[in-house]
């Protein structure tokens, strides 16, 4: 349908100008999701009603003037590990079957009062853990650029939804990677705030220390439309930064903007289609008017470990709570209290999860404790520190995603390490709380996108936004879809 | 062979903040289950917490009260345990940076000081309550106290004698309620001590293996449990055996302790800095505003009433170890400014009627500076001791005003010395017996003149000038 290819700022737009009536528009994509969600997985839940529900309260705000945000009336959805008050919110995770929260995260709310309508909850791996959203209870995501394709993850389903325009724009969340590696993945553009941007209350924790809400979008304004909605101050998360909203000026002028190259990201393992792509957009950048220059970031070699060690023992206790006891999936049959907690957690978390609470509890126990946990916070503190050097000299570090384009469903799922080293370009990012921006920059030799990656200092959302953006303004690869490219699954 | 007992406390004190620390929720004691309940004291998914600044600052408070260094970098830890009255499965707590340390409380005990040392206090969250109902054989799970701050106090091993224990236990009672931070009332669980001993004998320096007595809520039970756990401890090793490293539930009716967990295959909490807390910074301004607004703490209060009122120490000893007593005290002495009386009726009657009510001392309700009218009735020889007494007990059950009370039910004495008179010579007139044996030499005989003259007065003379008066009469004789 021709309304599906809008982006959201048009489709706001034509909102306001009356061409289209925000209830006509929800059921045009609920019409679509519920025709194409068999295909992709996309969504655990859609919740019509309530979506109905709220598109006919912010068409009346919209028509008696109340709701004036660009993106008033946008149908949008959301990450399932992000509360939703009545809605079912499953984190992908048979754990949490029936959980309904009596309150809404932050991020939901601020963009409810905004007038978005939610249509539904996205498909994801099991509690974020994992890069493929093939850990999902509910069953695997598919990339909409290819049937046999996975859309990367965790947050698979707010990348896949996107690029199968059922939605005009999503919210995801990143702890290594989980927005960014999916936006390449599947061909659309994706932010990573700075950890504390954006009010982390009412998101599921994996790893509290890392984890970041982000939008993503098909273009760069969009989704910096969203993160103005989305980011400032919550007096309901302490790690939430004293600041205000991000609102960015897009000007696409990037002249003299320094932009760094960290040469260790492209040595072995790199796909060499993605290497290409990556290394062809740095000098597009450049003909705009960047200086582009290489360096050396050797601290990348660990990352991958100091990530998971921190990641796993933090998840380990925050997934801790899930008991059997209160809400969600309970056995019904169990002999006492152990044997309860026994059995709701061996039955209702699956491998990836149960892997990775055991890594965390193993780095946590005594005797482990100053040889894992506590040498990975002094690797985090080192990492942090090459960037903070490399942002002495560069405006923002340029970099592939992913080392290769999308997997084939079920090609790591088998060997997890696999799957865990191929977010050696983004892990980092989170260990040193930076923000980073995913724009598609072409399409390997099969047709798979390819996403580039651009780094900045923290709170520096609107320069990474404003490069994406002149890259966007001189290229084409952000409109290109899995239906133009003749990929349709 | 005689033995040498070692202790170590771990105090914990319910914090009397508005709202719990982490969320908005109310924490007054009591209350329906789970009413004073939200998504984040609950450990709903996806919630987080707000640290409550009160509790930093009562933390200092307590801090400087017990000669404590305030660590200026804070920051919260997890513990991690499953159990149902702990919703996130996880404690927040201090392991790593607690707000105090290194602190001491001095103590006296048969007129011999010491000073207790304290290791660390920090500042962490209560858990819910889990109320077992046998008749269906259920547990439930009410979350009311779930989140309520705490502080742990925890003493060096510096106490040899249960006396020490309540010594020292009194006095941090004292100093709590003294800085406004707690009403430490133990039948609530706002005041709560685990006691660690160990004994070993006297001839030699190593210390035993010891045992922990969890939860114990009151004074005398403290005193009892380790009375028993020190001679259950020696029985063991005289019969040769090993004291097990262990935590022990006392059981006051019972009068004996029982094993709950050994400590040799102990729980590992898996500790680790809480991410969703940032670290507080408490400024040098912070600790002086503390400093300079800390009130008189027990210690100076006590060598205040000595010297400045010069009242028996035993008497100063009672009093400044509450605050409630300080509180009548103060107020009454106010009123009256005659201490050496308004420490005597504290001592006295106060407490009498405290016992003989069964009040404790800090629901005493009276308006306190009516003790002092009461005080300056008699003083004034408006009326007489045992009439003032009368009045005090309707003043404790009723909070009567005393000068009102008096008035209304005619209670003052008689200033009409000639009815006096009038009334002595009938009775000596009356009582021709008591006169002859007053004659003989038996001097007894006045005081049931006394009491004959009193009653047909009302009781509302002055005895004294009834005393006078029956003299000057049978000196007529």
């Amino acid at each position: 349908m021709d309304e599906m290819k809008w982006t959201a700022l048009e489709a706001g737009r034509r909102i306001r100008a009356h061409e289209i009536g925000v209830e006509e528009l929800t059921k045009a994509c609920l019409d679509e999701i519920k025709k194409t969600n068999d295909t992709y997985h996309s969504f655990i839940t859609i919740c019509e009603q309530e979506a109905m529900a709220q598109a006919k309260k912010v068409q009346k705000g919209i028509d008696d003037g109340t709701l004036t945000s660009p993106l008033a009336g946008v149908p949008m959805a959301v990450k399932d590990n992000m509360c939703t008050k009545g809605i079912e919110t499953t984190c992908a995770s048979k754990i949490l079957t029936g959980f309904r929260p009596f309150y809404s995260s932050t991020a939901v709310h601020r963009l409810e009062e905004a007038g978005a309508v939610i249509l539904g909850k996205l498909n994801m791996d099991e509690f974020a853990m994992g890069s493929t959203s093939e850990t999902s209870f509910y069953g695997p995501v598919v990339n909409p650029w290819g049937e046999q394709r996975s859309p990367g993850g965790s947050s698979g389903g707010s990348a896949a939804a996107v690029a199968a325009q059922q939605v005009f724009y999503t919210l995801g969340s990143d702890t290594g990677g989980s927005i960014r590696q999916p936006a390449s993945f599947c061909g659309v553009t994706g932010l990573k705030p700075t950890y504390g941007a954006v009010s982390r209350y009412g998101l599921i924790a994996y790893a509290s220390s890392l984890d970041q809400i982000g939008p993503v979008g098909k273009n760069v304004e969009d989704i910096a439309e969203v993160l103005h909605i989305i980011s400032g101050h919550d007096p309901k998360d302490s790690t939430s930064v004293d600041a205000p909203a991000i609102k960015t000026v897009l000007t696409g002028d990037i002249q003299g903007m320094r932009i760094g190259i960290p040469k260790e990201y492209f040595g072995e393992g790199l796909q060499k289609d993605v290497k290409d792509r990556v290394l062809e957009a740095a000098k597009k950048l450049e003909e705009l008017g960047a200086v582009v220059e290489e360096f050396s970031m050797p601290e990348i070699d660990y990352a991958i470990p100091t990530y998971y060690i921190i990641a796993c023992a933090e998840a380990s206790s925050n997934l801790s709570r899930f008991d059997g006891v209160k809400y969600g999936y309970a056995p019904t049959e169990y002999k006492d209290l152990t044997d309860l907690y026994y059995k709701a957690r061996s039955q209702g978390f699956g491998m990836e999860v149960k892997r990775r609470i055991m890594i965390g509890a193993f780095v946590l126990s005594s005797g482990y404790y100053d040889a894992y946990y506590k040498k990975a916070l002094q690797v985090k503190a080192v990492i942090k520190q090459s960037f903070d050097r490399a942002f002495e000299k560069f405006d923002c570090i340029l970099s592939p995603t992913a080392p290769t384009t999308a997997l084939r469903l079920g090609e790591s799922l088998s060997d997890p390490l696999k799957m865990y080293l191929g977010d050696i370009y983004t892990v980092s990012v989170n260990l040193a709380g930076l923000p980073s921006l995913v724009v598609p920059c072409g399409f390997d030799c099969e047709g798979l996108p390819v996403g580039l990656q651009l780094t900045g200092k923290a709170f520096s959302e609107s320069t990474l936004l404003n490069a994406g953006y002149a890259y966007q303004q001189a290229t084409q690869y952000h409109k290109i879809t899995p239906f133009a490219a003749g990929k349709e699954a | 062979m005689d033995y040498i007992t070692t202790m170590g406390l771990e105090v914990h004190t319910e914090l009397s903040t508005k709202t719990k620390i982490f969320c908005s929720c109310s924490t007054e004691f009591g209350g329906e289950p789970n009413t004073h309940v939200c998504e984040v004291c609950s450990g709903m998914p996806g919630t987080l917490p707000v640290l409550n600044e009160q509790v930093v600052e009562y933390a200092i408070r307590v801090g400087l009260a017990t000669n404590c260094e305030i660590t200026r970098y804070n920051k919260f830890d997890r513990k991690n345990y499953f159990y149902p009255d702990l919703p996130k499965a996880y404690q927040v707590s201090q392991l790593y940076l607690p707000i105090c340390r290194n602190g001491h409380i001095d103590i006296e005990v048969g007129g011999k000081k010491k000073s207790i040392r304290i290791h660390e206090i920090h500042m962490e969250e209560d858990a819910g309550k889990l109320i077992h109902d046998p008749w269906d054989d259920t547990t439930l799970v009410d979350f009311n106290r779930c989140g309520v701050p705490l502080l742990e106090i925890v003493s060096e091993p510096d106490f040899e004698t249960g006396e020490e224990v309540i010594a020292y236990l009194t006095k941090l009672k004292a100093i709590l309620q003294y800085t406004g931070v707690s009403d430490c009332k133990m039948e609530q669980g706002s005041l709560r001590a685990d006691v660690n001993l160990s004994v070993r004998p006297s001839t030699t320096t190593e210390l035993g293996t010891r045992t922990e007595m969890k939860n114990i809520n009151s004074f005398k039970a403290i005193a009892r449990a380790i009375e028993g756990e020190r001679k259950r401890q020696i029985e063991v090793l005289e019969e040769g055996g090993r004291v097990i490293q262990e935590t022990r539930r006392w059981d006051d009716n019972k009068g004996a302790s029982f094993a709950m967990r050994s400590k040799e295959n102990a729980q590992d909490y898996r500790y680790f800095p809480e991410p969703d807390l940032v670290p507080v910074e408490i400024s040098e301004k912070w600790i002086e505003r503390v400093r300079k607004e800390m009130p008189e703490l027990p210690d100076a209060k006590k060598a205040r009433y000595l010297a400045e009122y010069g009242l028996p120490e035993y008497d100063v000893d009672i009093i400044t170890g509450s605050k409630y007593l300080v509180e009548i005290f103060e107020t009454a002495l106010d009123a009256c400014h005659e201490a050496k009386e308004v420490s005597n009726w504290i001592m006295g009657e106060v407490l009498r009627m405290a016992t003989e009510t069964k009040t404790e001392v800090e629901d005493i309700q009276f308006d306190f500076a009516n003790l002092g009218k009461l005080i300056l009735l008699v003083k004034k020889n408006i009326i007489n001791r045992p009439t003032a007494k009368e009045v005090f007990e309707k003043m404790f059950t009723d909070n009567v005003d005393p000068e009102q009370y008096v008035k209304e039910n005619g209670l003052e004495m008689l200033q009409d010395d000639n009815l006096v008179r009038e009334v002595v010579v009938r009775v000596l007139a009356d009582n021709p017996k008591s006169i002859a044996e007053w004659k003989e030499g038996n001097e007894k005989v006045t005081r049931f003149l006394m009491g004959q003259c009193m009653k047909q007065l009302k009781g509302k003379a002055n005895p004294g000038t009834v005393n006078d008066v029956i003299a000057e009469e049978l000196a007529k004789m």
